[in-house]
């Protein structure tokens, strides 16, 4: 199962280094997404200061949702499904290693999105800093979310709109605890029991990834 | 020689429509079959049911010692399919593809270089993002994995679509080697005359069901 998986995460890992869709696509929506939340708060310091947690939050959903989408789009070609069913891989190798290479790019576009919050929304970047656990375990549970509805969606005609229309509401709970987990840290506490929250579900959603991927992959 | 595969009134649906009706085929191992019959007859849905990627809906089949009821997870990694569409991922070179397929087969990927050199995929052309290659190319691309593989049932799906004159003779003669080799293979085709150059068995679907066959000295009169 780790061979499986370590090999799907390089190939996948290769394949977004040579289509470059998480830097010229998936990070600029990001980044937009930012800038749009912060001129719908105003020029208002506080305010920006204030909505800082769940605007991260917020946009690191919303372009995982992206992220996600295009992970699955890799193995989504009828050819491609076929040969990959072909070569045997244990499917919940597969699983893991297709939420790792998602969770190593979403851990990239986390920390520009967090640049971008030092700069549009003037957090305190040292503090900020203390909230990387969070971060962490939260982007395993986005790509494990993202990588298993993927599967669900992989093959029909609507897989592009269907996706974020089940994945967000799985995600709403990674939403609220990165929230309160940043804002307790930008406020002066630590991420605590937030950090513990994101990481069962991380673990939660990995295990039933696992359990699930082969069935949903493969239903036959 | 023992039969590569056996199938018995077998039944395949594609969402609720019958694709294979009632097919009754046995090919022997070591053989070469080709499969003739017009769109729609059946035969792409065949080759994925002996590829164990579709299920019986009735009817009995066994590919390779493997009961298509119940051990299509097993047969899969023995078999070879070369679909109408791009195998693997196109962002990858050709080389790098069959190096990933190698080493989720636990071989050596270093034996990707020799199978590319076979169908004429050497150099630059091996380095290429695979969706760069044209057609003919990117059907090269999918026999060199099955030279790499070397699978036990080769299922060829019109493998000389887009080939040229010389990738057909290319296509040809692996089909040979691959029998000689103790594979079996499993060929469609529109072209009788194509399919029947290597050919040493021959059946024509139509309407999901086996409406014609040709064996042994027989097959040269299909064309």
């Amino acid at each position: 199962m780790w061979r499986d998986a370590a090999l799907v995460c390089g190939k996948d890992l290769r394949i977004e280094l040579r289509s470059r869709v998480l830097v010229w696509q998936v990070v600029p929506f990001g980044i937009l997404a930012l800038i749009l939340f912060a001129l719908a708060l105003g020029p208002s310091l506080d305010a920006l200061r204030h909505g800082a947690p769940g605007i991260l939050w917020l946009a690191l959903l919303l372009a995982s949702v992206l992220a996600s989408s295009r992970s699955a789009a890799i193995e989504a070609t009828e050819g491609t499904r076929a040969t990959v069913r072909l070569l045997g891989l244990d499917a919940a190798g597969v699983f893991l290693g297709k939420v790792l290479a998602l969770a190593v790019q979403l851990l990239v576009l986390t920390g520009i999105l967090e640049l971008g919050l030092l700069v549009l929304f003037h957090v305190d970047g040292g503090r900020l800093a203390l909230a990387t656990p969070l971060s962490c375990f939260a982007v395993v549970a986005l790509a494990a979310v993202g990588t298993l509805y993927g599967a669900l969606v992989a093959g029909t005609d609507v897989a592009t709109t269907l996706l974020p229309l089940l994945v967000l509401p799985a995600l709403a709970p990674v939403l609220i605890a990165g929230e309160r987990g940043t804002a307790s840290v930008l406020a002066g506490g630590g991420p605590g029991r937030w950090a513990i929250v994101l990481a069962v579900m991380a673990v939660a959603y990995l295990a039933v990834g696992v359990v699930l991927y082969g069935p949903l992959e493969d239903p036959s | 020689m023992a039969p590569a595969v056996t199938l018995r009134s077998a039944v395949a649906l594609l969402g609720r429509f019958p694709a294979l009706a009632g097919v009754d085929l046995d090919v022997e191992e070591g053989s070469v079959l080709a499969v003739l019959g017009p769109n729609g007859a059946g035969k792409t849905t065949l080759l994925h049911l002996l590829a164990g990627l579709l299920g019986l809906r009735s009817g009995t089949g066994h590919v390779l010692g493997c009961d298509l009821a119940s051990q299509r997870r097993a047969l899969r990694p023995q078999v070879g399919l070369l679909g109408h569409r791009p195998m693997l991922y196109p962002e990858l070179s050709a080389a790098e593809n069959l190096a990933f397929g190698l080493r989720a087969v636990r071989r050596p990927p270093g034996e990707a270089v020799a199978a590319l050199e076979r169908v004429g995929l050497a150099g630059a052309l091996a380095t290429v993002p695979s969706r760069s290659l044209s057609a003919g190319q990117q059907r090269r691309m999918g026999l060199a994995w099955l030279v790499a593989r070397r699978p036990a049932l080769w299922l060829l799906d019109e493998p000389a679509a887009g080939l040229d004159e010389e990738g057909r003779a290319l296509c040809d003669a692996l089909v040979e080697e691959a029998a000689r080799g103790g594979a079996t293979v499993v060929l469609t085709s529109h072209d009788p005359d194509g399919a029947t150059r290597v050919a040493d068995a021959v059946v024509r679907l139509a309407g999901g069901v086996v409406a014609a066959a040709w064996v042994g000295e027989r097959v040269h009169r299909v064309a």
